[in-house]
């Protein structure tokens, strides 16, 4: 041995300093090059930030903890993508912050639940499952359309998020509350909401005035996995 | 090499006066560890109730599966384990290195106070629904920052002990403390850089997005089990077996290889969690062929630790404190073994997203961490209390046997259940069309999950058992021989 241990062992120091070495390099070398390596998202058309009314609808999924029995991750498997859809690509969760590819299904995968029910079914799923599915486990969140959304500092999250690296345009952040209301208002004139953020589902899942929890995540759980069309894409663009 | 470092622990040397130990601390940390430990067990409990009867949430939005399982998850351990870890450094630290903690009682009492205020902001927190949504790192920014705080003092108070020791070797324990302590640190930092929405409210919105999040997270998440859950406790297995048995750490030479082993490979293993996924390919591989060899120094960490009761073996037979650390010391072996299994992709690819993953790790949580701070808690409680032993041996030996049920009554379902659905949502039928829709996958849990229930029931009452137990060694009257030879409280 060039170094006796014996030396390690009685510099406190250098003990330490050879740890954070030793326990530094198998993170180097996995994470610094996802970030340099341009092919480890995938150059696909359609991926576009979460609209406002998506993003506070996500807020809520993290805010329920949805996460610990939903994966948002679907395999490469016949079975998977039988059951789910294509399988998930690096591409359409690069503006998810933080990711909810989760690591349980206690309940079914959500990567692609996108348009798959109807507003009314999620809203009665949600509030009680077995009325729905008599087999579910999951809990009842009765509570969600009784609760008025707040989204005040709609532009503040707009902005926040851009700063952390979402490209959220000026004019997306301006438009911020206005385009949060518009996509829960089937009257709204909302041209140029769709023009911001393409292919967001407009509507509003629970009756009466006033956007309540339920909407939001329903906003949300409507456009999930529906963005980027894989019908359209050449293989080798799905190759990281 | 010498071998002074290795029979200290055994071998306290009496001719010279022992320092003015810092001992409230840890006596607190004790009682504390205790109290979150039933605290885990029982939400643990509560959520495995509501998986079998799912209208146990009340329709309340604070008794949400969602809600209660991060509690569970932190409060067993961050709660449970970080404070027996905190009791058990400075314990350790201080009769390793035969001097007084650096900052005395004052930055003892911050860390072990702070570290519990820490818990009540993170668990208050998970019920009102403020959350990061990342899975073990769930407590939002503030009180990241203050956890970071509190971490700071604590490493400062254990390597600044470690600084003044008077021994000339650091014993092996304080190595993987140290390795702990600042892992720790780099993973919290790194993988919770985040920025508050507003400087008053609670939302923020993370640093990192998408896959290189999912990389950092499990990054993170495998080196919280690597680090927080495998090296530090493996510290408190270096100190305390030796002890107990009263026999030195069976080889020397293995301590070293293993342990830089063991901190070099582990840090790779997080891929393992991404298997199959939007993750690239070579990131996937690494993540498995390092968890693979990882089996080699953790299966060194058990042969030393159950080696050491060479010669010492027939304690096991009177001693059920013993009987727990080294029982734990199997589990580890048992989990560090099914770990790497489950790290092969193909393994992978039928385990991931099922049950399997819980039932290891609750082998893991429930036989390797709780057994061994079970373990050294009965060895810890007499000699902190100067009490001859625990009130009740026998009390004891109930607990040992009804948790070690409950364990296997845990993870036999487990797998079975994980299995099960992870062959079901496989299945075709003849016809070439999917076998089972997914609800029908569900239903096949309902009798698994109460036999798990079943399990976690015996362990809350072994925990309780323990509990009361304590709570009569500490009522009861000192040893008589206390007053004459203090030295010997170590």
């Amino acid at each position: 041995m060039f170094l006796r241990h014996e030396t390690i062992e009685k510099n406190v120091i250098l003990m330490l300093v050879l740890t954070l070495i030793t326990v530094s390099i198998g993170g180097l070398v996995q994470i610094v090059p996802l970030f340099t390596i341009e092919s480890t998202i995938e150059k696909v058309a359609g991926v576009r930030p979460y609209s406002p009314l998506e993003l506070m609808g996500r807020n809520i999924y993290l805010r329920e903890g949805c996460y610990v029995c939903h994966s948002q991750q679907i395999r490469p498997f016949k079975d998977e993508v039988e059951r789910y859809g294509h399988y998930s690509i690096a591409a359409e969760s690069m503006f998810d912050k933080p990711f909810q590819w989760g690591s349980k299904r206690t309940g079914p995968d959500l990567a692609r639940v996108g348009g798959r029910y109807s507003n009314d079914w999620h809203v009665a799923h949600l509030a009680s499952p077995r009325s729905v599915v008599p087999e579910s486990i999951m809990p009842a969140y009765p509570f969600l359309a009784n609760n008025k959304i707040e989204y005040g500092d709609i532009e503040q999250h707009l902005k926040t998020l851009k700063i952390v690296g979402v490209p959220y345009t000026d004019e997306q952040v301006a438009n911020a509350k206005a385009d949060f209301e518009a996509q829960a208002n089937p009257d709204a004139d909302t041209t140029a909401f769709e023009k911001r953020y393409p292919k967001a589902v407009i509507g509003k899942a629970t009756p009466g005035a006033g956007i309540t929890e339920m909407d939001a995540l329903v906003a949300y759980l409507q456009m999930m996995g529906t963005l980027v069309r894989f019908g359209d894409l050449p293989p080798e663009r799905l190759r990281q | 090499m010498s071998n002074t470092a290795v029979a200290m622990a055994a071998q306290p040397s009496e001719h010279r006066p022992a320092p003015r130990y810092v001992e409230d601390v840890i006596r607190t940390g004790a009682v504390l560890t205790m109290f979150w430990g039933v605290v885990a067990f029982l939400v643990g409990v509560v959520i495995a109730a509501q998986l079998v009867w799912p209208q146990l949430s009340f329709d309340s939005p604070y008794l949400t599966f969602g809600r209660l399982r991060p509690l569970h998850t932190s409060a067993a351990i961050f709660a449970f384990g970080g404070t027996a870890l905190i009791a058990t450094a400075f314990h350790v630290v201080q009769r390793t290195c035969r001097a007084r903690l650096f900052g005395g009682e004052p930055l003892a009492w911050f860390v072990l106070l702070g570290y519990q205020l820490f818990i009540l902001i993170a668990a208050t927190g998970y019920l009102l629904g403020i959350t990061e949504g990342k899975e073990y790192a769930e407590p939002e920014w503030y009180a990241d920052l203050w956890l970071t705080v509190v971490w700071v003092a604590y490493t400062v108070a254990y390597v600044g002990t470690v600084f003044k020791r008077e021994e000339p070797h650091i014993y092996v324990a304080n190595w993987f403390y140290m390795a702990f302590l600042i892992t720790i640190a780099m993973l919290h930092i790194v993988n919770n850089l985040s920025l508050p929405v507003s400087w008053t409210g609670t939302k923020s919105y993370d640093l990192w997005s998408g896959v290189q999040d999912a990389m950092i997270q499990w990054w993170y998440g495998h080196n919280a089990v690597g680090f927080f859950l495998t090296a530090a406790f493996l510290g408190m297995m270096y100190y305390y077996i030796p002890k107990a048995a009263n026999r030195p750490v069976y080889s020397y030479r293995l301590s070293i290889v293993h342990f830089w082993a063991l901190v070099f490979l582990y840090i790779w293993a997080g891929p393992h969690h991404l298997h199959y996924t939007s993750l690239p390919d070579w990131a996937q591989t690494l993540g498995m062929v390092f968890s693979v060899m990882l089996w080699m120094p953790s299966w060194g960490g058990m042969i030393n630790g159950l080696m050491t009761l060479s010669g010492a073996w027939d304690k096991l037979r009177t001693d059920p404190g013993l009987r727990f650390s080294v029982t734990a010391v199997g589990f580890y072996g048992m989990s560090t073994f099914e770990g790497p299994v489950m790290s092969v992709k193909a393994v992978n690819s039928l385990s991931h997203y099922t049950d399997w993953t819980i039932g290891h790790v609750h082998s893991g949580a429930l036989g390797w961490v709780a057994f061994i701070v079970f373990g050294t808690l009965y060895y810890l409680v007499p000699k902190m209390w100067n009490r001859p032993s625990m009130w009740s041996t026998r009390l004891m030996g109930w607990h040992y046997w009804i948790a070690t049920l409950g364990i296997v009554l845990y993870i036999t379902a487990m797998w079975v259940s994980g299995i099960m659905q992870g062959l079901m949502w496989r299945a075709y039928d003849e016809l070439g069309f999917l076998q089972y829709s997914f609800v029908e996958t569900v239903a096949a849990m309902k009798p698994f999950y109460m036999i798990r229930l079943l399990g976690g029931v015996f362990f809350l009452i072994g925990g309780l058992i323990m509990a009361y137990n304590m709570w009569r060694t500490i009522r009861s009257k000192p040893a008589a021989v206390a007053s004459i030879r203090p030295a010997m409280a170590a």
